[in-house]
Formats: C-alpha cells, sequence, structure tokens
C-alpha cells in the first residue's frame, strides 16, 4: 500500500468518529445540564435559579432545602451509581469476552441485595458502613460463582451458558430475598422499593460509606487499562507480550466487585445500566479499553441521572424505582445485542 | 406416507416399552403417596393411614375437616401448577429442541406474571376465574415475542431463543416491580412480593376449580400432539416430510404451552425451574418418546411442586415462605450443573 492511500485510509477511519476531545466536552455538558435538571425538576419543579441560590446562598426555605439537603446527594448518589455501573458493565464485557455481561444479569448485583438484606433481618445491622461491606460480601460470593460456573465445562464464558447461569443464580438469590421479607413482613415496606433500585432517600452518609470502594474500583481500572487491552487480542498472545492474564484478571475481577457493590449499597439492585452503557460506548469511541471506560463512566451517570428524572416525573407525585426506567431502556439493547448474534449451535 | 408416521414413535418405543411402563407406574404411585404423606403434615400432624381414612370419607371429624378444607385442595393446587408447568416445559424443549426451553426461562412465565399482576392491581372486582384467561394472553403475547425476535435466517436459534427469553424475563420482572413499588396499601404489596415468589398459601377448592379445566383440556391436547413433538425432534426437514406443517404446528404448540403455564402461574404465580427439571427428570426415566416423557413429567412435576410445598410451609413454622422459593434453592444448582455438565 503506498504512503498516501495509508494516510488517506487512517483519515477516513478516524474522520468516522468524532475527534475525542469534543466528545469529552459533549459528554461533560451533557452531564452537567442533566444534573442541573435533576436539581430543578421532580415532583415539585424549582425556578433554576432558585436552585442556584439554594447552592450559592442558601437561606433555609423549603425549597431551597428540597434541592440542597434533598436532591442534591440524590444527584450526587446518581451520578456516582451510574458511573459505576457503567464501568463495571465494561470491565465485565471486556474480561469475560462477551457483550451480554453485566452485573445485574449475572446475579452479582442480586448477590450484594441478598447480603444487605439478610444483614438488615437476620442479624439486625443498621449500620451503614457495615451494610457496605455485607454487599461487598454478598457481590463478591455472586461473582466467585459466575467465574466457577465460566471455568468448570468447556464452554468457558460462552454468551448463552454464561446468562442462562446468571439467570438462575439472580432467580435463587431473588428468591431468598423474597423468603425473608415474608418472613419478615415489617422489612417489606422499605425493601418493595429498594429492590428494584432507587435513589429516594440517598444521603451523604451513603456516600461516605461506599467511597473507599469506588476509590478502590476507579484505581484498579486505571491501572489495568493496558493490560486489559493487551488481554483483548487472546489469552496466548498476551502472554507472548509479557501480560499474564490470571493476575489482570483477578484485579478486574476486585474492582467489578467494588463497584457494583458500592452501588448496591447506594441504591440496590438497579438494572441493565451496565449492559446497555458500555454498548453505546463502543459505538462512539470504539473497543479501545481506556476511551471506553472514560465514556462508560460518563454515559452511565447520565442514564441514571436522567433515568431518576423521569422516574420522578412521570407519575408525580407517585415516584418509580429508577431501576424500572434503566430496565425500559436497557432491556431493547439487550433484546438487540441478543438479535444481533450470529448463530453458534 | 400415512402408515410410516404411525410407525414411527411406536418402532423407536418398542425396546422401551416394559421399562417406560414401569417408570408410569412408578411415578403415579410415588404421586398418591406423596399427596397422603404431605396431606399429613404440618402444625396438627395426622398420620398417613388416618389420611387414606379421611380421604375415603370414614375418618374422625377433625382431621376430616383439616385434610378436605384445607390441606387436600391446597396440595391438590400444589401437585396441578406442577403439573402445568412440567407439561408447559416437555412442550417448549420438543418445541425448540433445546434442554434448556423453561417456561420461566423463554419468557412465558414472565408474559402470565405481568398480565396476572397487572390485571390484579387494575381490575380488583374481577373474579378469580378470569386470571388464566388474562395470563394465558400475557403469556401468549410474549412468548409470540420471544419467537418472533428470536426468528433470524429462516430459523430460530435455541441459544438466541434463550438470550432473548432472559431480556423479556428481566423486562417483565422491572415491569412488575414498578407495579408493586408504586401501590398503596402495604398488605396488597406484601401478597404481590409473595405471588411473585411464587406460593400456593392459602389455595383451596376455589382456586382448584379455576386451574381443574385448563389441566383438564390442556394435558391431553398435549398428550394428542406428542406425536407432532416426536417428529419435530427429528429436525425441520425431516418433520416436514413426515407430514407435519411444521409453522402452523409450532404455533399451536407454543399457544399450548402458555395455556398450560399461564393458567398455573395465574393460580400460584412464576414458581420458579420446575418447568425445566420436571421434563429432564422424565426424558432421563422415560426415555425419547414423548407421550411418556409427557406422562411422567406431569406426575413428577407435581410431585416436585407438593414436596416443596410441604418444605416451605413446616421448615419455618408458622411462618409459610413461598414455595418458589424451595423449587429456586432446588433448582438453580440443577441448572448450573446442568449447563457445566452439558459443556464438558
Amino acid at each position: 500500500m503506498s504512503p498516501a492511500a495509508a494516510a488517506a485510509l487512517r483519515r477516513r477511519a478516524g474522520s468516522r468518529r468524532l475527534p475525542g476531545s469534543l466528545l469529552i466536552v459533549l459528554g461533560l455538558g451533557a452531564l452537567a445540564l442533566a444534573a442541573f435538571a435533576s436539581l430543578v425538576l421532580g415532583a415539585t419543579a424549582i425556578a433554576p435559579t432558585e436552585a442556584v441560590a439554594a447552592l450559592v446562598a442558601f437561606d433555609g426555605s423549603a425549597e431551597h432545602v428540597a434541592v440542597a439537603e434533598v436532591r442534591l446527594p440524590r444527584t450526587a448518589v446518581a451520578l456516582l451509581v451510574g458511573a459505576s455501573l457503567g464501568v463495571a458493565g465494561a470491565l465485565m464485557q471486556a474480561v469475560a469476552r462477551n457483550d451480554l455481561a453485566d452485573p445485574s444479569i449475572l446475579g452479582i448485583s442480586m448477590g450484594a441485595a441478598l447480603a444487605t438484606v439478610a444483614g438488615q433481618i437476620v442479624v439486625g445491622v443498621d449500620s451503614a458502613v457495615l451494610l457496605v461491606a455485607l454487599a461487598m460480601g454478598g457481590a463478591s460470593v455472586a461473582a466467585a460463582a459466575i467465574v466457577a460456573v465460566g471455568l468448570l465445562g468447556r464452554g468457558g464464558f460462552a454468551a448463552e451458558r454464561l446468562v442462562v447461569a446468571g439467570a438462575a443464580l439472580s432467580g435463587l438469590l431473588l428468591a431468598l430475598v423474597q423468603g425473608l421479607l415474608v418472613i419478615d413482613r415489617e422489612s417489606l415496606e422499605a425493601a418493595r422499593h429498594w429492590l428494584a433500585g432507587t435513589l429516594t432517600g440517598a444521603g451523604w452518609d451513603d456516600v461516605a460509606a461506599t467511597l473507599p470502594y469506588l476509590a478502590v474500583g476507579a484505581v484498579i481500572a486505571t491501572a489495568i487499562t493496558r493490560p486489559l487491552t493487551t488481554l483483548g487480542l487472546g489469552d496466548d498472545v498476551a502472554s507472548a507480550l509479557g501480560v499474564r492474564p490470571r493476575p489482570v484478571q483477578a484485579a478486574t475481577a476486585v474492582a467489578i466487585v467494588a463497584l457494583a457493590g458500592a452501588s448496591v449499597a447506594l441504591a440496590g439492585p438497579i438494572a441493565l445500566v451496565g449492559l446497555a452503557v458500555p454498548h453505546a460506548a463502543r459505538a462512539l469511541v470504539g473497543r479501545d479499553i481506556g476511551p471506553q471506560l472514560v465514556a462508560c463512566s460518563v454515559l452511565g451517570a447520565l442514564l441514571v441521572v436522567v433515568s431518576d428524572i423521569a422516574a420522578r416525573v412521570l407519575l408525580a407525585p407517585e415516584e418509580l424505582p429508577v431501576g424500572v426506567v434503566t430496565a425500559i431502556v436497557g432491556a431493547p439493547v439487550l433484546l438487540h445485542v441478543a438479535r444481533r448474534r450470529t448463530h453458534r449451535p | 406416507m400415512t402408515t410410516r408416521t404411525a410407525l414411527l414413535p411406536r418402532r423407536c418405543a418398542r425396546g422401551r416399552t416394559r421399562r417406560t411402563r414401569a417408570v408410569i407406574a412408578t411415578s403415579a404411585l410415588l404421586s398418591l403417596a406423596t399427596l397422603i404423606l404431605t396431606v399429613g403434615l404440618g402444625e396438627y400432624p395426622i398420620a398417613p393411614g388416618d389420611v387414606l381414612l379421611s380421604l375415603l370419607g370414614r375418618g374422625d371429624p377433625s382431621s376430616s375437616f383439616v385434610v378436605s378444607e384445607l390441606r387436600l385442595p391446597r396440595a391438590l393446587v400444589a401437585f396441578g401448577v406442577g403439573a402445568g408447568l412440567a407439561a408447559s416445559g416437555v412442550i417448549l424443549q420438543g418445541l425448540t429442541r433445546n434442554a434448556l426451553a423453561a417456561p420461566d426461562l423463554v419468557g412465558v412465565s414472565a408474559g402470565a406474571h405481568v398480565a396476572a399482576v397487572v390485571v390484579i392491581v387494575a381490575l380488583p372486582d374481577l373474579t378469580i376465574a378470569m386470571l388464566p384467561a388474562c395470563a394465558f394472553a400475557g403469556a401468549l403475547l410474549a412468548s409470540a415475542l420471544v419467537y418472533a425476535l428470536a426468528w433470524r435466517d429462516g430459523g430460530s436459534s435455541p441459544s438466541r431463543l434463550l438470550l432473548i427469553g432472559v431480556g423479556i424475563t428481566t423486562l417483565g420482572y422491572a415491569i412488575v416491580l414498578g407495579v408493586i413499588s408504586s401501590i398503596d396499601e402495604l398488605i396488597h404489596a406484601s401478597q404481590l412480593v409473595t405471588f411473585m415468589a411464587g406460593t400456593v398459601y392459602g389455595r383451596g377448592w376455589q382456586e382448584l376449580a379455576t386451574l381443574a379445566p385448563w389441566l383438564a383440556i390442556g394435558l391431553p391436547l398435549a398428550l394428542l400432539s406428542a406425536r407432532q413433538l416426536d417428529s419435530l425432534m427429528l429436525g425441520d426437514d425431516t418433520a416436514g416430510a413426515l407430514g407435519v406443517r411444521i409453522e402452523a404446528e409450532r404455533l399451536r404448540l407454543l399457544a399450548l404451552a402458555a395455556g398450560l403455564a399461564g393458567a398455573a402461574v395465574a393460580v400460584a404465580g412464576p414458581v420458579g425451574f420446575v418447568g425445566l427439571m420436571a421434563p429432564h427428570a422424565a426424558r432421563r426415566l422415560a426415555g425419547a418418546g414423548h407421550a411418556a416423557v409427557l406422562t411422567t413429567a406431569v406426575m413428577l412435576g407435581g410431585c416436585l411442586v407438593l414436596v416443596a410445598d410441604a418444605a416451605a410451609r413446616t421448615a419455618f413454622a408458622p411462618v409459610d415462605i413461598p414455595v418458589g422459593v424451595v423449587t429456586a434453592i432446588i433448582g438453580a444448582p440443577y441448572l448450573i450443573w446442568l449447563l457445566t455438565s452439558r459443556a464438558r
């Protein structure tokens, strides 16, 4: 190929997508807009000027309290949950080489949920720090179960096996949660909203309790970006390039558990964010892990903040759980990806 | 042509006839024994002999009351729910030639569940007798949607069918959870959470009367379709050559599976994994002919739910945990074992 032709090819490949810097500016702009809308919109709409005033010159009026003490922490939690679920989904899809992997589909979210519900009902735990630790434990056990299914048998982490095993695991864990709720009916009122994933009542103390885990997840995700990209070429190629697969996979699993567990502790088992977001991110920035993780954190945060606004506004003054909205957004993506798969008997 | 179609399944089955008969007879005895034993279990235990006397109308008044008014109808509903789900599973697995196709995996139970919950909440005055029809409509809609979405390039691949089924089930759960969290009365919500797990708590003669007609029509129809299922197992081309009108037959069988599972879900909620385990066990025991597999699976499914419910109502007595919790505890490891051993 002549140098000119190669340059033309590069140009064409480059021009298929918008330049990265522009995408980041656009993404952050959209995120800021959505976050501000989340402060303004709700059961009662508050004038934008009033919302700004609540943040810079708090005067203790009912509207200012609603913005600064209810909607601001809620929006912050939505951003954190969305970003961590988006990144967890991208990491799972990369490490399992399976574009249907997602914390909610593979039962990891429900593992965290069961551990939290069991801790509250059976042992009576009510400290936020302990509950987050329990969520981590539950997510780890569920993740270990899924890894075991992937390692046992010859089918590996192939889509059908993994998704059906995840559905079975999720079904079992959900059934156990329901069993606990039936035994202890008093906890049902809180749990029936939380079980679908909700941001109602999210506050700064939740953020403080989960922040260490989110930080661990973010640091590991940043550190493993390059080896994970190499691993995408296949275990053999990666080994030849000096990247040992097992430690990278183990670190990725730790990051996934930290991010998914923290998001469940913050907002319950929100469905399908980790599935839908990486697909959108890949359409925008391509398959490189680094840009993909950045795009996933922005798009995930955007998806959860916008879904939460919809959850508050659609049936106002009633509130839908935000997980119902994300499931309705995410299910068509799941169906589309499943349908797109070529037939492999 | 007709002689061949008539001969084929029979010739396949000839070597197995004795074993098949033995399996069916054993399953029938097992069902009866399970019924008598589980009806005796509970806060007021009744010896199997007294249960039998009460069933024959010769027991003492107090145990007769407990048996005929409280435990027998609930046990029969449990058995019927298991039978309906198992029959639905046999049909779906034959139809798709996929051992993992079960009503709760390919979206049939989810469709029935969503329809039942929406109808219960939106139309509280509707009699329970109408509920199976609504659940049937929901199940049919969901399964047709799954089938249509899985259809590509002139066929519906088994793995796509499962993946899309999981997608539709996820969507169904989200809708149900949305409904549960948006209703006002807590008692109602707690009933719906139990229903979501699958329960036969408090089910009596009325619920049995609701379920029975669907089974009385659906099960014989399923048995009459056994030969078509046998032919479909040979592959579309062979089945077509044997004179089966494939797509029309598939649609009819799908409707039958939706009706059987829909009625079960309407009465007891989406009791999980029964439609997977009972057909699979029956196929291992009774061989490949669908008439024998169906008969065995119906009885095994019934026994499974019956035993699971006996465990569910006695394990944490006086609290009745939903029977679906017990079937999930048995069924999820079974399915995961099936997945790991199948791939080897």
